[in-house]
């Protein structure tokens, strides 16, 4: 009881040094523990309740992991078919363009699925958000290879790891993406540690203030972990990201207002 | 209140009834016989006309989730295609009808199966009245048989669509799609300034969010839907259902044929007349909700039935189910893009139903 006490006195507003965005809402996320998208999806409400925009803000969410999104945001949201988000936001943000519209896509839903949608969205300039969760792997069908999945790496469907002769190489669709004259923003990040959670969170929203502008697409690419799809504990996971998927997939500004950053 | 009077191509009325109409947007991607439709959006500039969007998309498949995205907005959205384009739409219109929402789709059809022939057919009936698309939905089906029905059925298909919010479908074939007759345009109709409530338009202060989706992990939930859906469906058979009967008071015999081969058939009833033996036609309008009873009760003063279509034999399935074997029930078609005489109709009638 007296603990309680002091715990009250303490929660103050001028004491808070963390506080839930409202436009989280109040739910148990069916994420695996340590897995990124929890992450990302506070982030990016972050984003919004920051810049006030909650009620013009629609968002897609994708077949995959995180296909429920719309259950923890609230914002108004529609589900896609496996890798059609990028179609979707094309005629949404045409018919409003005044509202602040992203599509939040795994791997395997932007990059195999939904090649053609996202790099034709992308050539289009359309003005729209891609937040693109990039794990390696199809985690919510249980580990099977992604398009992303590196050489050598051990998924269900290569389970002697990625024999880039027999599967073919893993695809950088960010890098494709930055090669088009209709892309204006494109950034790779990430959200295992502090530093790169602040990183990641200014790039959501310099992708989404963008869309104000109406230059084209803004594509934030969030190299993230799958610590059960990859099966490791989540600190083995985010360690095992640091050394192979960061080398192969580098961290950083690609293209930023319209001009290759590298 | 019926104004101009135009000389156009089936296809060119479909473009001009859905800027008329009010639509919001067109997505498509080029395919013969309907290409038309995209081009004579594209040269009327209709987001200087109404300001109605229209975009060539990357596919089909990129078209239709188009048209659900827009749709989701609560906005008139159309797409248009042939038979292997409407293959490739058929996932998207599932989740149209999973999420409940409206829009319309025209398939100008042409012969297959595969890339088939690019002549007129009516072979994708089973496609659009039986499902298309994996899981229990319907889409509601016009069929047109003259250009002037192309361009009313494109309000008619959006008002259907909305009122029920389900995906409605124009069923017609290149022979229609490219032909030329008069129209009767009507007057331009506002594109709307209110949206349904329903409508992902971004969640407004102090009210629930929106959400469309047509995923649902909870088994009984999703059995709920289902049954909902259903009786949806029941109401559209109870309200909907649209047909043409063309001599059919005395007839002994009938044909049931729609679209194109309608037209033909009213030419056979001609012919079967001056021979002395009495025909009439039943030309169903709406394919789906299909006019079951209203041939179910012609059925006991007739001696015989012939559904004549493009195709195999695809509806006159659903004929037979109709009469319950109460009446002889046969089929008649020419497939790969060939339109029959009606010379062979009235042959056919002759040896399959009054001579067998
Ligand atoms: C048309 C279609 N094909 C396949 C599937 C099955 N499926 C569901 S999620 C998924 C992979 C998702 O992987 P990814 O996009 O990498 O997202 P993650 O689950 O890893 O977040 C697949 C193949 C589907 N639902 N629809």
């Amino acid at each position: 009881m007296s603990q309680q006490t002091e715990n009250n006195d303490i929660v103050k507003e001028e004491n808070l040094v963390f506080k839930k965005t409202n436009v989280l809402l109040d739910k148990v996320m069916h994420y695996c523990p340590g897995c990124g998208h929890g992450t990302a999806h506070r982030l990016i409400a972050e984003v919004i309740e920051e810049m006030d925009i909650q009620s013009e803000c629609i968002g897609i969410t994708p077949v995959g992991c995180s296909v429920l999104m719309y259950n923890y945001l609230d914002i108004d949201m529609q589900e896609a078919a496996h890798g059609r988000a990028p179609a979707l936001a094309t005629a949404i943000k045409r018919l409003q363009p005044e509202k602040f519209v992203f599509t939040y896509q795994g791997d395997g839903d932007l990059a195999a699925i939904g090649t053609a949608e996202t790099i034709h969205a992308a050539n289009r300039g359309e003005n729209f958000t891609i937040f693109f969760i990039n794990n390696g792997i199809y985690g919510m069908t249980g580990g099977q290879m992604a398009p992303t999945t590196l050489p050598n790496m051990k998924s269900s469907t290569s389970p002697y790891g990625r024999d880039v002769k027999m599967m073919g190489n893993p695809l950088k669709m960010t890098e494709l993406v930055a090669q088009l004259p209709g892309s204006y923003y494109v950034t790779r990040q990430a959200v295992h540690t502090p530093a790169a959670v602040r990183k990641a969170k200014k790039a959501i929203r310099k992708a989404i203030e963008n869309q104000k502008l109406e230059k084209g697409l803004s594509l934030v690419e969030i190299v993230s972990n799958c610590n059960s799809g990859w099966k490791m504990t989540p600190l083995q996971s985010n360690k095992w990201m640091e050394e192979n998927m960061f080398p192969f997939y580098e961290l950083g500004d690609l293209k930023v207002d319209g001009g290759m950053a590298k | 209140m019926k104004k101009e009077l135009k000389l156009m191509k089936g296809n060119e009325a479909i473009g001009e009834a859905a800027i008329r109409a009010g639509a919001d947007a067109y997505f498509g991607y080029p395919i013969t016989p309907q290409s038309e439709i995209l081009e004579y959006l594209m040269a009327e500039k209709p987001h200087e006309r109404t300001g109605m969007v229209v975009l060539q998309a990357e596919s089909e498949v990129a078209a239709i989730n188009m048209v659900y995205g827009g749709a989701a907005c609560g906005r008139k959205i159309i797409t248009s295609s042939s038979s292997p384009g409407i293959s490739l739409k058929q996932e998207g219109l599932s989740y149209i009808a999973g999420s409940e929402l409206p829009c319309l789709v025209v398939n100008v059809v042409r012969g297959g199966p595969g890339l088939g022939t690019i002549q007129p057919s009516q072979s994708d009936y089973f496609q659009a009245c039986k499902g298309g698309g994996h899981g229990d939905y319907r889409l509601i089906v016009l069929a047109p048989s003259s250009v002037q029905e192309m361009y009313d059925f494109v309000k008619l298909g959006f008002d259907l669509a909305f009122k029920y919010r389900n995906p409605a479908m124009i069923l017609t074939d290149g022979a229609l799609g490219q032909m030329m007759e008069k129209v009767w345009l009507e007057e331009q109709q506002p594109r709307m300034n209110e949206f349904p409530e329903w409508a992902t338009t971004g969640k407004k202060p102090g009210k629930e969010r929106t959400v469309v989706t047509s995923l649902d992990l909870d088994s009984a939930m999703q059995e709920k839907f289902n049954q909902k859906l259903q009786e949806k469906y029941r109401e559209l058979e109870a309200k909907e259902v649209r047909y043409e009967a063309i001599d059919c008071d005395d007839a002994e015999y009938l044909l049931v044929a729609y679209g194109t081969s309608s037209r033909i058939c009213q030419k056979s009833v001609q012919l079967a007349r001056e021979k002395g033996i009495k025909l009439g036609l039943l030309r169903p309008i709406t394919l789906y909700p299909f006019p079951k009873k209203e041939i179910g009760e012609m059925c006991g003063r007739l001696k015989g039935i012939l559904s004549v279509e493009m195709s195999a034999g695809q509806m006159v399935e659903d004929v037979r189910l109709s009469v319950d074997g109460k009446v002889k029930v046969d089929h008649f078609g020419r497939m790969g893009g060939i339109i029959p005489s009606a010379e062979e109709i009235v042959n056919a009638l002759e040896q399959k139903i009054i001579g067998g």
